[in-house]
């Protein structure tokens, strides 16, 4: 199948040698939002000649909801209940299945798969539906305006048959370029809290596949001992003790010399052989710094002049409205280096097939990434490289790596094989904690000035940060003139109208590797930008939630966020905790949606105090699978807390000091009581979900501490003097 | 050597060395592949199993100390009226995100109710205390425990 077939001619074949129908639409209204001309035939809907309807999901699951969401798109337009379709993850083809937000790239990220997909699905879903009604009429001898599809069948002009009946006959249409969509006063599916997931059933009785879970016959299980620090290489090893574990084959350094592979017949002998592998390293070039050099740096940075002017602010004027205001609030923050820990560990299987291909199995959150480097591995052309995307065990950003780190290390397993046999690559929790990715450290200082009014008439804001992106094939895209728009996303961006503000940046030397972590640059800048709007609201005397408002007083964008801010304090009963708490609240943009959160903690700080309740009000557009919508809030609230409760990755002489869930707890069922999220009900195009709860979690929380009077401006809190009970 | 291992009501002879986690006997060996491996260390709970009824860390048991126990793990409860009625409930509560720890919550979650028939917030809190979910369905699991304990009252 090549894009440069004809839709007609794709759909013949498709029909004629498989029994399928695909169904494509146009994706130019979704290309066209994403600033591009292209229009290209995508095949997203599935329908055997037995009547069975799939939705071909091009995202891949990692708990955030696209094989419910895209699929409930096919099935509203297509006029199917949701238990009468089922899902099927697309292979790697970005000439079909590219994000569309994403240039020709297929992959997952950035809380795009919901907002690039919702045209693109409706359009194949509707086409889907007109040709099987033509088909039908056809047959019929009526007309087609006079037929629907409804739950499966189609209907009208006094006869109804089951859409099955018709697949054959709809291959003889072809899509329109502007199906028509169904209005949203039609609606059953979109917008209905009552959808249920569709892949609950098989995570509740151990069905699910993750890639984990993967045993192909005469697999080899690989686990690589890596280097205390990242960057060192391997100078030899000596495997005489693992022979003596049985169900070890061999132990080969990479062709990189990045680690020493262990290749053995089951996952626990390669644990044990692994351990007991004894490895010399060159460490000569390997991460060699300390967190406390790290932070001195940063903190060093913001006390000199910023490199880069980022909104190109009048700085010396800025300044001088700051210096001649009649209050200044200023704070100091940091920001310590975070690993993502999904829950299942990082891994994947690559097999050769009889053909020559090779198949990566694996929980792929960007296909294209993995695909790229597989043909320069194996010097194979794209089409001799296939991807099975399979359940992936939550990611949090972490496998999507601009290098496609662990695919490429089990590539390299591989290729030092006779590739009789599948190759497994497993990492174990400690490979994840310690030789991992991580949310970069970065520090903010702020100065706002005050007027006696309490109004704001400068704000001063320098950002040092590690860099994400420059270094990576995603510089050219990423960074303009110099600034990462990553370090300072959600303070550079944001819908606050604030007067004289400066925005400066400073690049600090990276350290180990750095990733995007649950909504990237806002997980420290609404953190800062939160704390601040609270302290200035406190030295100007104002309700944190009215003083916020006064600088939301725009149209929509303003609105929107003021809609949510709104929201959550009457539902979260703002200003009247229960006896003996306190609140904090806080409100950030990011990747296209609003979200507001209430804190309620207990306690104080010498006893320890808890999270009684959080209440989020969220507008992403249209809430098109509103119980969705409400988990990703609740987990990515989750997944703030958590981690700025009492997480960290601390580097000793270049080393990961952290091992596993013991030094680097994950939120705890017991820490949070209660979460309560609010949809704002919206007609405009849906937009981000996986990250955007997690940005105001952790501000609000610091907020409801300072009514305790203790500010928290480095994070973990743990760390910082708050104690949890 | 030969171990003989009794689990979901069949009793398997499998070839492992003392000292091998239960878990990887049950995955590899069985492939039953719905006892998660999380941590290795019994601090996520993504790979608990019941032992004579109980939940256990599958990682932290070793083949040789369940000979003679009756082992049991996700595949099987829904043929189990608690386990039935915890699925039950995580389905209609849509408990379930990225799904991976989930296997362990639910037989967490059964151990505590055949303990407990109807637990406190704070009983669940505690017994599922060690049950880590890193996508914080956290909310969704309390409430699913106190919709199974309801369903089985009924």
């Amino acid at each position: 199948m090549t894009t440069t077939m004809s839709r007609r001619g794709f759909l013949k074949s498709a029909a004629t040698t498989t029994a399928f129908l695909y169904v494509g639409a146009s994706a130019q209204g979704a290309a066209a939002a994403a600033g591009s001309a292209d229009a290209m035939l995508t095949p997203f809907v599935k329908i055997d000649s037995d009547g069975n309807i799939f939705a071909i999901v091009k995202h891949f699951e990692k708990g955030q909801g696209p094989a419910t969401g895209l699929t409930s798109l096919i099935a509203e337009e297509l006029g199917v209940t949701m238990d009468q379709i089922g899902y099927e993850f697309a292979p790697s083809n970005p000439a079909l299945y590219a994000n569309t937000f994403f240039g020709g790239f297929q992959g997952t990220g950035g809380s795009t798969a919901m907002a690039n997909s919702f045209m693109q699905y409706r359009q194949a879903g509707a086409n889907a539906r007109e040709m099987l009604i033509k088909a039908a009429a056809a047959e019929w001898g009526v007309d087609a305006g006079a037929l629907d599809i409804q739950e499966g069948m189609v209907t009208g002009a006094g006869k109804s048959a089951p859409l099955g009946d018709f697949v054959a006959g709809a291959a003889e249409f072809a899509p329109s370029e502007n199906p028509r969509l169904r209005e949203p006063s039609e609606w059953k599916i979109i917008g209905n809290p009552a959808t249920r997931r569709k892949d609950s059933p098989i995570k509740v009785n151990g069905k699910a596949q993750f890639a984990m879970d993967l045993h192909l016959p005469n697999q080899m299980v690989a686990m690589i001992a890596r280097p205390e620090s990242r960057g060192g290489v391997v100078v030899s090893f000596d495997d005489t003790d693992a022979q003596t574990i049985k169900g070890f084959i061999m132990a080969q350094t990479l062709p990189n010399n990045a680690g020493v592979v262990v290749y053995a017949e089951d996952t626990w002998a390669a644990i044990q052989a692994r351990d007991m592998l004894s490895v010399e390293w060159d460490m000569s070039g390997a991460e060699a710094r300390s967190s406390q050099e790290i932070r001195d740096e940063i903190l060093t940075a913001l006390n000199a002049a910023p490199t880069y002017n980022v909104n190109k602010a009048d700085q010396a004027a800025v300044k001088a409205a700051v210096d001649g205001a009649a209050q200044v609030v200023e704070k100091t923050f940091y920001f310590p280096l975070l690993a993502h820990a999904p829950m299942e560990p990082l891994n994947c299987t690559i097999e050769q097939t009889a053909e020559g291909k090779i198949v990566l199995h694996d929980g792929c959150q960007a296909p294209t990434g993995p695909h790229m480097a597989y043909q320069q591995i194996f010097g194979l052309p794209a089409e001799m490289i296939e991807i099975n995307t399979m359940l992936a065990g939550g990611s949090f950003g972490r496998r999507a790596t601009p290098d496609a780190d662990y695919q490429v290390e089990a590539a390299l397993a591989f290729i030092m094989t006779d590739r009789s046999r599948p190759v497994k690559l497993v990492w174990t929790r400690e490979d994840d904690i310690r030789g991992g990715y991580y949310r970069p450290a970065a520090g903010h200082k702020v100065r706002i000035g005050l007027d006696e009014s309490g109004k704001i008439v400068g704000w001063d804001h320098h950002v040092a940060a590690q860099s994400i992106m420059k270094g990576t094939p995603f510089e050219a895209m990423a960074v303009q003139e110099g600034i990462d728009h990553s370090s300072v996303e959600g303070t550079a961006d944001g819908p606050y109208m604030i007067p004289s503000m400066s925005l400066g940046l400073t690049d600090t030397q990276k350290a180990t590797s750095l990733l995007w972590w649950r909504s990237v640059g806002h997980t420290h800048t609404a953190y800062v930008m939160e704390v601040m709007m609270d302290m200035a609201a406190k030295a100007a005397g104002k309700d944190p939630v009215a003083f916020r408002l006064e600088y939301l007083q725009g149209e929509k964008d303003q609105a929107r966020k003021a809609g949510v801010l709104k929201l959550a304090a009457e539902k979260g009963n703002w200003g009247n905790p229960a006896p003996g708490n306190v609140q904090g609240i806080a409100v950030h943009k990011s990747f296209g949606s609003y979200v507001a959160e209430v804190v309620e903690i207990s306690g104080n700080l010498d006893d320890g105090i808890r999270i009684e309740k959080v209440t989020a009000a969220v507008d992403c557009g249209i809430a098109v699978n509103p119980d969705v919508i409400k988990a990703q809030i609740e987990g990515g609230i989750g997944y703030g807390i958590g981690h700025a409760m009492r997480d960290q990755i601390t580097l000793a002489d270049g080393a990961v000091e952290q091992y596993n869930f013991p030094d680097y707890e994950p939120l705890r069922i017991s820490d949070i009581q209660a979460i309560e999220t609010h949809i704002v009900a919206s007609t405009e195009a849906p937009t981000g979900i996986g990250e955007p709860g997690t940005p105001p979690s952790a501000p609000a929380l610091a907020n409801a501490i300072a009514q305790l009077d203790l500010r928290v401006a480095e994070l973990p809190m743990t760390e910082n003097g708050v104690y949890f009970a | 050597m030969a171990i003989t291992l009794k689990l979901n009501g069949k009793t398997h002879t499998v070839n492992a060395e003392p000292g091998t986690p239960l878990l990887w006997v049950i995955r590899d060996e069985l492939k039953l592949t719905g006892t998660k491996f999380g941590c290795g260390v019994a601090s996520c709970g993504a790979c608990t199993v019941h032992m004579n009824g109980e939940p256990v860390r599958s990682c932290q048991t070793y083949i040789e100390d369940v000979e003679d126990a009756e082992i049991t793990t996700i595949e099987v409860m829904e043929e189990d009226k608690i386990g039935a009625a915890v699925q039950q409930a995580w389905l209609e509560l849509d408990v379930v995100q990225c799904g991976y720890c989930q296997s362990g919550q639910i037989m967490n979650a059964v151990g505590l109710l055949r303990e407990n028939a109807k637990p406190s917030v704070e009983e669940i809190d505690e017994y599922m205390y060690g049950n880590a979910c890193r996508c914080a369905t956290y909310q969704r699991i309390r409430a699913g425990v106190q919709r199974a304990a309801e369903i089985l009252e009924a």
